[in-house]
C-alpha cells in the first residue's frame, strides 16, 4: 500500500520536475550572451538596459530579459557605449525607433500627465469629500433633547453610579 | 436609495475602463516611425547575395516592406494571403527576411510561394532594429516620398487588406 503511494508519487510528480529542470538546463546553457571584457563598460550596459523596456516580454526590462530582441538591444547598447556615445544618445536612439514605450520610466509630458500626476488628483479628492462628509455628519448629527421625566432618571442614575463607586 | 447612487456610479465607471482596458492589445505598441522617413538601408538579397537592395531602390513608388522569418509561425499564418495580395500587382512588396539563415529563408519562400519581388537578408536584425521590429511579421507601407504611412504588426489578414492597406494605398497613389 505505502510503497504503491510511494511509487506513484515518484511517477507523478518527481519525475515529471526533474525532467522538466533538465530539460530547461541546456536552455540556460545556451544562453550565454556576447557579454564585453571590459567590466565598467559591461555595469554602464547593464545600468542603461536597466532602463529600457524589453517589448517582446512588456514586463520585464532588456537587461533581465532572455529574449532574442532584449540580448540584440543590449548589444547595440554596448556597441553604441563603446562607439562613445552617451547614455542620452543611447536611449534617445532607442526612442526614436520604439517610442517612449521602451522606456520603463514614462517621460513627464503633456500626455502622461495624467499618468503621474493622476494619483495625487484621487488622493486630494479623496481628502476633500472626506471632509465635506464629515462636516456634513456634525451638521447632521439629531440633537436629542430629554423630558422632564428622563432628565429625573438620569440624574438618579447617575447618582446612584457615584454612590456604588462610593462604596467599594 | 440615493446614497448608493454615488458609489454605483464610480463603479460603473471603473468597470467601463476596466472593460476598455481588457480590450487594447498591449502588444500593439504605436511605432513612432509613422511620418518619419523609412530608415535607410543597403542589405544583400535573400536569393542572390551579389545584389543589393536599397530603400533608394524603392523611391518614387508606393511599397510594402513585409518583415518575415522563416521561424515566425505566425508569418506561415499571414503568407497565403500575401502570396494571394502579390497576384493583384497592387502594391510591390519588399521583403525583409529578419535573423534567418539564408538558405532556410530560401527553403521557406519555395515551399510556401515567394510574394516579395525583391527580400533583403537582415540575419543580424540591424535593419530590423532601425524599423522599430520587435514582433514578427510586421508591415510597413511607405508613400512616394519614402514616408513611412502605416504599420501593422502581426499578420495580414484580409480585413487588414480591404480596410486599411487597399484605401491608403490607393490615396498614396494619387498624391
Amino acid at each position: 500500500m505505502h510503497k504503491s503511494i510511494l511509487h506513484k508519487l515518484i511517477s507523478y510528480t518527481l519525475l515529471p520536475c526533474l525532467l522538466l529542470i533538465l530539460s530547461a538546463m541546456p536552455v540556460h546553457a545556451k544562453e550565454a550572451p556576447n557579454v564585453s571584457a571590459d567590466p565598467v563598460l559591461e555595469k554602464h550596459v547593464m545600468a542603461i538596459a536597466e532602463e529600457l523596456r524589453c517589448l517582446v516580454c512588456q514586463n520585464q526590462t532588456i537587461a533581465d530579459s532572455h529574449a532574442d530582441l532584449a540580448i540584440d538591444l543590449r548589444n547595440q547598447v554596448r556597441e553604441k557605449l563603446a562607439q562613445g556615445m552617451s547614455d542620452r544618445d543611447v536611449i534617445d536612439f532607442m526612442v526614436q525607433r520604439y517610442g517612449d514605450f521602451v522606456l520603463y520610466r514614462p517621460p513627464v509630458k503633456a500626455t502622461t500627465w495624467l499618468l503621474w500626476f493622476g494619483p495625487f488628483l484621487f488622493l486630494v479628492g479623496g481628502i476633500f469629500f472626506l471632509g465635506l462628509k464629515l462636516k456634513r455628519r456634525a451638521r447632521d448629527l439629531p440633537v436629542v433633547t430629554l423630558s422632564e421625566a428622563e432628565k429625573t432618571r438620569v440624574t438618579a442614575l447617575l447618582a446612584s453610579t457615584t454612590e456604588s463607586k462610593d462604596k467599594t | 436609495m440615493k446614497r448608493f447612487l454615488w458609489p454605483l456610479a464610480a463603479f460603473i465607471a471603473l468597470v467601463v475602463f476596466l472593460g476598455v482596458g481588457l480590450r487594447l492589445n498591449p502588444r500593439e505598441v504605436p511605432s513612432p516611425l509613422i511620418g518619419k522617413p523609412v530608415p535607410a538601408f543597403q542589405l544583400t538579397q535573400l536569393l542572390d547575395a551579389d545584389k543589393t537592395i536599397s530603400d533608394r531602390d524603392m523611391a518614387g513608388q508606393v511599397w510594402l516592406l513585409n518583415v518575415w522569418a522563416s521561424w515566425c509561425v505566425s508569418c506561415r499564418q499571414e503568407h497565403p494571403i500575401l502570396v494571394e495580395f502579390a497576384k493583384a500587382n497592387v502594391v510591390p512588396i519588399i521583403g525583409l527576411n529578419y535573423k534567418d539563415g539564408r538558405q532556410d529563408g530560401a527553403d521557406w519562400l519555395a515551399k510556401f510561394g515567394n510574394p516579395y519581388r525583391v527580400s533583403a537578408f537582415d540575419s543580424a536584425g540591424r535593419v530590423g532594429i532601425d524599423f522599430g521590429v520587435y514582433g514578427v511579421p510586421e508591415t510597413f507601407v511607405i508613400d512616394k516620398h519614402g514616408v513611412i504611412r502605416y504599420k501593422q504588426i502581426g499578420p495580414i489578414t484580409p480585413e487588414v487588406i480591404t480596410d486599411k492597406l487597399l484605401p491608403l494605398i490607393k490615396e498614396l497613389n494619387r498624391a
